[in-house]
């Protein structure tokens, strides 16, 4: 298969285009990255292909998909070789349930920590861990959300904690303090060799976080 | 168990999240028990299945709870292969579907409330939600239904423009889906709520628009107080 095949419109920073390169190599499939600069201007391709005009977008023979959930969800039904989903209807009902809880509530409370101040940063900090204990009692004593290998929801979580050391730094804490399980679990998925390659270091993160914010409008 | 006691769906009748899961199930033929759910005071059941967000709808399959209503759709069609298909089988045109439902939900739905709701700005809240739903009507093309020649995920979801926002934007007074603006997605509603199966699934409109006047009225009064 020539990597034109798969193309993906990418952002390095981006926990959801994380998610989509994680999972292609989970699925060993050759891709090629083609970076969007979301601040200097959106590929018309990028434009063209996703009516939100965001990334990432999987171009599979040309054909868009988008929304990274979305898309490894595409990933998984399109190349069947180590099924990112459980096999029972009810344990995929699990898993979508999860992936839409992270979706709607970590980035958000992330991102509550680093743009406020003041009391609003204590605030934003006990929001995001509370929500972390929520996703920690659901991985409960398991490896992994799938269970005993990596899946779906790992795929879909594991991502968004590449931006963790940011809100470790702009909240005064230390993650593992509050949800050890949690911390593991991060460790664990860390050490597969398609989290390690696809997200950046902590320090590129902090410093695009550090930027980002002051762009933003968010002051100390 | 008796069969009918095997699968429960928690809800309440005038949610459209509610509704759609009542539509995939008639569609597939599956025999359900419905509670109806008093938000004020919600049951011991719903809260037991429902522990992280407390909502309807729920449905309860052999005991066994599956929330958030696009994933219980998907369940549904998942679980009862052999019935009516609710999602394509081809991967591109899945992902499709979901993207579409998605959008419905998550763009479409709080740009309408916004529309109907706010009283500054309402012009461009009103301009807003429509060129959402004209992005969703290019999606019917020349098709019948979202879902192409039969009633697929979108047009399920989609439900809530054939019915709710219909009766919204006559209690708010604010004019969204007009065959001027939006022919295509006004045919589809014509032709969705005619459907056999639908027909029965959706709350009966003088009854939604009493319960829509009261929501709206409580809403307002709240505005005027801050």
């Amino acid at each position: 298969m020539s990597k034109a095949e798969v193309i993906l419109l990418d952002c390095w920073i981006s926990p959801f285009c994380m998610r989509v390169k994680i999972a292609l190599e989970e699925k060993g499939v050759a891709y090629e990255s083609q970076a969007e600069d979301l601040f200097g201007g959106k590929s018309e391709l990028l434009l063209t292909s996703n009516p939100h005009g965001k990334v990432p977008v999987l171009l599979h023979n040309g054909k868009p998909v988008s929304e990274s959930a979305i898309i490894v969800a595409y990933i998984d039904e399109s190349w069947s070789s180590s099924p990112l989903l459980p096999p029972c209807a009810y344990g995929r009902a699990q898993a979508r349930f999860w992936a839409d809880y992270i979706d709607k509530k970590v980035f958000d409370a992330g991102k509550a920590i680093f743009m406020s101040k003041g009391e609003a940063v204590e605030v934003g900090k006990k929001d995001f861990i509370e929500i972390i204990k929520t996703l920690e009692k659901a991985l409960g004593d398991k490896d992994f959300f799938n269970g005993d290998t990596f899946g779906f929801v790992d795929i879909i979580g594991i991502a968004m904690t590449s931006w963790f050391p940011a809100y470790e730094k702009f909240g005064s804490f230390k993650l593992e303090d509050h949800c050890p399980k949690f911390s593991a679990w991060i460790k664990r998925s860390w050490q597969r060799e398609s989290v390690a390659k696809v997200i950046p270091e902590a320090e590129k993160v902090i410093e695009f976080v550090t930027m980002f914010r002051k762009m933003m409008g968010a002051e100390d | 168990m008796a069969e009918e006691e095997a699968v429960k769906l928690f809800g309440t009748w005038r949610s459209p999240f509610s509704r759609r899961v009542e539509i995939a199930l008639k569609l597939k033929g599956v025999d359900f028990k419905y509670y109806e759910e008093d938000l004020t005071n919600k049951s011991h059941l719903l809260l037991k299945y429902n522990p992280v967000h407390k909502k309807i709808p729920v449905l309860v399959h052999n005991e066994k709870p599956i929330v958030e209503s696009l994933v219980i759709l998907e369940y549904i069609d998942e679980t009862w292969k052999e019935g009516f298909p609710i999602l394509p089988k081809d991967p591109c045109q899945r992902s499709h579907a979901r993207f579409w439902a998605r959008f419905l939900d998550e763009k479409c739905l709080p740009a309408i409330e916004e529309a109907c709701l706010r009283s500054v700005d309402r012009e461009k809240a009103v301009e807003e939600a429509c060129e959402l739903l004209k992005l969703l009507e290019n999606e019917l093309k020349d098709n019948k239904f979202f879902g192409g020649e039969t009633i697929g995920l979108v047009d399920i979801v989609a439900s809530v423009i054939s019915c709710w926002l219909k009766a919204f934007q006559q209690v708010a007074g604010v004019e969204l889906l007009t065959k001027e603006k939006l022919p295509k997605l006004c045919e589809w509603s014509d032709e969705f709520v005619s459907h056999a199966v639908i027909k029965g699934c959706l709350p009966p409109s003088d009854k939604l628009l009493a319960s829509l006047r009261a929501h709206f009225e409580t809403v307002a009064s709240k505005e005027l107080c801050t």
